[in-house]
């Protein structure tokens, strides 16, 4: 998780210090160019990553194609889930629902679960941020619990709240809030001095540094805990639908196997994964819009 | 109590880090008229940014008191608006919402929104800044971020207008340019100014007293010259004017010849 975060950090020091102005000027860039030109440079862009899924799918279909492997090649993938793949939106009895809806399930769980982590934990972070107090005697106990892997949290909650989905709400708030702590209280206490100056001088009331200091001052911080988060509820709840069933992407996934539909595992896989990065993706997005021009002082 | 506007009497400062008292400042007093500017020059380390900060209030001095219009001035405020040497302006916030920052703070309740308004686009008016209102500070260089701090404090209406180190971090002629602006908007305003410099052209120039502070640790204020400069000055008259090559070289003197720098034993 480290690592992750340093590349985070990296990136978002070299964002663009005004991305809506970026943006307009991209726009125009590319709206004065020739459309043939534009068009090449998307190509380049995208050759390569064509390139080197078509390299992947034709091992996969070289080293699966034998008709006792015990995993389907791509081609055996598109026959066997067919139905599955030309039929997102299908309404059945039951867990038998399309893929968006289980995907939808799934992501509304993620959205509960992330939002409140998002408030409490921006909260908590700030309260660590700022107290010396609160640090020395909070931080020790997040350090401690944000080791808990996410589904170890699962049967507690459960006990807790004797009902699958609150419980995996509960996982997804657990397991998305560290970071949001741990990032926006780095931020926080890294709030340049000359800014707490300026603050003092207009003395600035509590709220008012709050929101107009503190919160814009850290938010790169913010966000980078914030899309750490994002990344890791997603991880989370796939493993806890597994086990509390019901629709939703994770227990899909269970159920295939149980039914040993693998190629309908191998299509939902494929769905989390490009769900996720867009997920990812939305939060650096918004992150970027919020932040302005905060990353470059 | 003396009747001086601002008056800074009999300031001590040490600082105590793991039981190592170091002295900073040593009985720095020192008397300012209303509309009067006020250079104070000293080599690096000599502790005139500490001065600086406590009359901001941004430091509090260990003994001695800092007077302002007959009150006492212990806590930061807007009536000593503080124009930073590195400008400090909020990333986050346009040229016109980072004046517009203070002015709300300052007269949300003695100014309606348009008068408000009308008050920030004057001051940015004022340094020549308001082309670029809606620009974020990292669109504009080094001494346009300088100015619209300059016109962040002014806004406020400060009583004293505290600047440190201002033009430290420009180049030459921008640093002259602004030197100018200064000279115009204190003649234009008659502000009470407390201004930290290194630079002896730049203290002669602008200043009507030149605060000489000793090298630290225990720094005091060793010597205050007056410029008997008539106002308007123009730097290029001024280069071979009599008056003003006496008072640079006094200042050179002591700062040289009296007061050399030497590097403080750790």
């Amino acid at each position: 998780m480290s690592v992750t975060n340093l590349k985070l950090k990296d990136q978002s020091a070299l964002r663009p210090a005004a991305p809506v102005i970026a943006f307009t000027r991209s726009v125009k860039r590319a709206s004065g160019r020739p459309l043939l030109a534009r068009l090449s440079a998307g190509a380049a862009n995208v050759a390569p990553l064509i390139v080197t899924l078509s390299l992947i799918l034709i091992a996969w279909q070289i080293v699966c194609s034998a008709p006792d492997s015990s995993l389907p090649s791509p081609t055996r993938v598109l026959e066997e889930s067919w139905e599955l793949i030309a039929h997102p939106f299908y309404v059945g009895q039951g867990v038998d629902q399309g893929l968006f809806w289980h995907i939808a399930a799934s992501l509304q769980r993620v959205a509960i679960g992330y939002a409140l982590a998002a408030v409490v934990g921006i909260a908590l972070g700030a309260l660590v941020g700022q107290s010396q107090l609160a640090m020395r005697g909070l931080d020790p106990i997040f350090q401690v619990l944000r080791t808990v892997p996410p589904l170890a949290w699962l049967p507690l909650s459960l006990a807790a709240f004797q009902d699958g989905t609150p419980s995996a709400i509960f996982v997804i708030f657990i397991t998305a809030i560290w970071p949001i702590i741990i990032n926006t209280a780095v931020g926080i206490r890294n709030i340049p001095q000359d800014y707490q100056n300026v603050a003092k001088v207009l003395r600035l009331n509590a709220f008012e540094y709050f929101g107009k200091i503190m919160l814009p001052a850290a938010a790169p911080y913010i966000f980078t805990g914030l899309r750490i988060g994002i990344g890791l509820s997603w991880l989370a709840i796939v493993a806890a639908e597994m086990l509390i069933g019901g629709v939703g992407i994770g227990f899909f996934i269970w159920d295939a196997w149980n039914s040993s539909l693998i190629s309908d595992i191998i299509v939902a896989l494929i769905y989390v994964g490009i769900v996720g990065f867009f997920l990812d993706r939305l939060i650096a997005l918004v992150g970027r819009v919020v932040t302005r021009g905060t990353a470059t002082a | 109590m003396t009747k001086s506007y601002l008056s800074l009497e009999l300031i001590d400062k040490s600082f105590e880090r793991g039981g190592v008292r170091t002295e900073v400042l040593k009985q720095v007093s020192l008397s300012v008229d209303k509309g009067e500017f006020i250079s104070i020059i000293g080599h690096s380390g000599c502790g005139k940014s500490t001065l600086l900060n406590i009359v901001a209030g941004l430091t509090q001095a260990t003994t001695g008191v800092v007077l302002l219009d007959g009150r006492v001035a212990d806590e930061p405020g807007p009536d000593r608006a503080v124009v930073f040497q590195n400008h400090s302006l909020l990333p986050w916030l346009t040229v016109y919402e980072n004046v517009r920052l203070g002015v709300d703070k300052v007269f949300g309740s003695t100014k309606s929104k348009a008068e408000r308004h009308e008050w920030t686009m004057r001051n940015l008016e004022l340094v020549q800044m308001a082309h670029a209102a809606d620009k974020r500070p990292s669109e504009v260089s080094g001494g346009m971020k300088q100015r619209v701090g300059i016109a962040r404090a002014l806004a406020m209406e400060p009583k004293v207008l505290l600047l440190d180190e201002p033009f430290g971090a420009l180049d030459a002629l921008t640093r002259a340019h602004l030197q100018d602006q200064v000279m115009q908007i204190h003649a234009e305003l008659g502000n009470t100014v407390l201004m930290i410099t290194h630079d002896v052209d730049e203290a002669v120039l602008l200043s009507d007293r030149i605060v000489m502070m000793t090298n630290g640790p225990s720094a005091r204020i060793g010597e205050v010259l007056a410029v008997p400069l008539a106002r308007p000055r123009r730097r290029i008259e001024l280069a071979a004017d009599r008056t003003y090559l006496k008072c640079r070289e006094a200042v050179l003197k002591f700062l040289y010849e009296r007061h050399r720098f030497v590097e403080a034993a750790e």
